[in-house]
């Protein structure tokens, strides 16, 4: 079945995005072949090294990098980073994260929506990571974004879809491709999001921390793909509270159908 | 008491007066917890929330969570996970000079003490510099005693464009500076200050720092404010454990960090946990921390402020420091001299304190890798 993951011009067979930085280095490789995964997410600033340690020099080849702009507070320095992330050769690919909060890491919308009109502009793909809200999902959409990623959780909370029926609202109203990005603990958590029609799922800390990291990435990859041919399989209605008679309210009714 | 110290009257003609009440609300909620006893169920409680609030910090800290030692250590390695993954940050502190106007009682710089005094020229910090960055290391933090004769900011700021060219990430510990200097800083080059305020017991302060500039408790608690307000990214906090009351101080300086983060939320806030060490000359005998009580105090920072940075110091063992990164502290210090120079070659001043750990960069990393942590060389981008 033929059943792309299309992001701005990119193709991809995979739906599971992989998160860096939380675990060793030397075990990347394995992760993402356990996980299947064709997209890994990059710091820029964990990039940027140069010395000792480099994240690059470990992922393997053929992988698509998505550089993201952590440790941005506002546009003016999300753009700086994407543009040091294409001239370290990343690719024209950035996931846009603006946080102006070192407690909860939660992101700024109104600045994620600047940087995704300047880069944009600037011939990026953009992918921004956001609070999920209607309106802002709107607006990246208006200022060139190629998918949203609306955070399920907080970072690192592995605390699920916490934001399910916001996400909902962004799959049933926009075109772009909808990737929930963070919060997502459990395998059972990313086969939800697919299964309500998400495009991707986004996952690092719920990975890092599992006793068994390449068999979780793994684990994921099954999850996401049963929840997206879940999704494509069009999911019966669900009876509440036992059987319903066919027409209680309109059996009146004597026309003939 | 308070009072004292927060007279503008006492303050010298350099120190700038900034308009906050973080040190009062500090102050009054220590005394507050501070003389508060906690029980068991105290410790269980505040173990079961999500998120702390200071009374929690307290419980925490207090005598009773002593019994509950493991159980902080297994929440404190979830958080820490959650927030770093396995990622564990290097850095090595470069002291620029150890000429100081203060007289700290439990310093090797005390401007009283006989010690050999030197500063490094430019051409010394820059092979210093040099030698460091051939390690690898990609974040350093530069030190000077605490002298604006010796050392004053034009100084710091070139250490700061030469360190720039060397290093990704460049931190200063150097002593408090006004709104503005700290922006020139930051200009250079810096983002991020560490200041300690030592003890948090202004009594204990008093006694502690019998003249110079650092007498003045308030000027030097409200340093990471205007390091901030001068554009500074990240603010350490620390008290010296040892001097005072060490679970009060360490509340004192939680609470400080906490009220600073909810002023200023997009703060980098980290911690530094230092304990009292033997030093040249030193005969001053400080009440004991064991490591014991030190481990508390770390698992209690975490659990409280569980996105903090932590910073473990080369004043611990070799065997300490293993233990603790990855469990609490998600930054360490490699191939410390905290004499003047001694990277490059021959150091030309005397050490502040004894050190613990003298591994180098490359015996750090591979400990690191041994445990199964991610050695971080570089998690900055300067934009």
């Amino acid at each position: 079945m033929d059943d792309e993951l299309i992001i701005g011009n990119r193709r991809f067979n995979s739906r599971f995005i992989l998160g860096s930085g939380k675990f060793s280095l030397e075990m990347t490789k394995a992760v993402m072949e356990n996980g299947g995964v064709e997209i890994a997410t990059l710091a820029v600033r964990r990039a940027n090294a140069g010395g000792e340690e480099n994240i690059l020099d470990y992922i393997p080849k053929g992988l698509t990098l998505l550089p993201n702009t952590s440790g941005a507070r506002n546009s003016d320095e999300a753009v700086r980073i994407a543009m040091l992330a294409r001239e370290l050769g990343c690719g024209d690919m950035i996931k846009i994260e603006i946080i102006k909060d070192s407690r909860y890491l939660l992101p700024d919308n109104c600045e994620t929506i600047k940087a995704t009109k300047i880069l944009a502009d600037e011939g990026f793909i953009v992918m921004p990571y956001m609070m999920p809200d209607l309106s802002a999902a709107r607006s990246m959409a208006d200022a060139g974004a190629s998918a949203i990623m609306p955070l399920g959780a907080p970072i690192g909370s592995n605390k699920g879809l916490l934001t399910k029926d916001f996400i909902k609202i962004m799959v049933d109203e926009l075109d772009l491709p909808i990737i929930v990005d963070a919060g997502i603990g459990r395998p059972s958590q990313a086969c939800e999001a697919m299964e309500m029609g998400c495009a991707a799922v986004m996952a690092n800390t719920a990975i890092a921390t599992a006793g068994n990291i390449p068999m979780m990435a793994k684990a994921f990859k099954l999850s996401i793909e049963a929840g997206r041919m879940a999704f494509l399989s069009k999911p019966g209605r669900v009876l509440q509270n036992g059987g319903e008679a066919s027409s209680p309210l309109t059996g009146f009714l004597e026309d003939v159908r | 008491m308070i009072r004292e110290f927060t007279d503008a009257d006492d303050y010298h003609s350099h120190m700038e007066s900034i308009d906050s009440d973080i040190m009062k609300n500090t102050l009054s909620k220590v005394s507050e917890l501070g003389s508060r006893t906690f029980t068991e169920a105290d410790v269980r409680y505040a173990l079961n929330k999500e998120r702390l609030g200071p009374e929690d910090f307290a419980a925490l800290l207090s005598v009773a969570a002593e019994a509950f030692l493991e159980d902080m250590a297994q929440r404190t390695r979830e958080e820490t996970r959650k927030y770093f993954g396995n990622s564990v940050s290097i850095f090595t502190p470069l002291y620029t000079s150890n000429y100081c106007e203060n007289g700290c009682l439990y310093c090797g710089f005390s401007r009283d003490n006989k010690i050999h005094r030197a500063k490094l020229s430019f051409d010394g910090i820059e092979s210093e510099m040099s030698k460091i960055a051939e390690s690898g290391l990609n974040e350093i933090l530069i030190l000077t005693g605490e002298s604006r004769k010796a050392s004053d900011v034009e100084f710091i700021g070139e250490c700061v464009k030469m360190a720039a060219d060397h290093f990704n990430n460049v931190g200063v510990e150097v002593y408090p500076l006004n709104t503005e200097e700290y922006g020139y800083l930051h200009e250079c080059g810096a983002d991020y200050v560490t200041v300690f305020q030592e003890t948090y017991d202004p009594d204990r302060y008093a006694e502690l720092h019998p003249f110079g500039p650092k007498r003045i408790f308030s000027y030097r608690f409200n340093a990471q404010e205007r390091a901030l307000k001068g554009g500074m990214r990240g603010v350490a906090f620390g008290a010296l454990l040892g001097l005072g009351d060490f679970r009060k101080d360490s509340l004192a300086c939680g609470i400080h960090a906490y009220l600073v983060q909810r002023k200023y939320p997009h703060a980098e806030i980290s911690f530094s946990l230092p304990r009292l060490r033997p030093f040249i000359n030193g005969g001053y005998s400080a009440e004991a921390v064991s490591e014991r009580q030190l481990l508390q105090v770390a698992l209690a920072y975490r659990i409280f402020m569980p996105f903090s940075g932590q910073t473990i110091s080369s004043r611990e063992s070799s065997k300490f420091r293993d233990n603790i990164v990855g469990l609490s502290a998600t930054k360490i210090s490699a191939g410390v001299r905290v004499g003047i120079g001694g990277h490059a070659e021959e150091k030309k001043g005397d050490e502040q304190f004894d050190i613990s750990d003298p591994r180098d960069v490359e015996e750090i990393r591979k400990a690191l890798m041994e445990k199964g942590l991610q050695p971080v060389f570089n998690d900055y981008v300067r934009v």
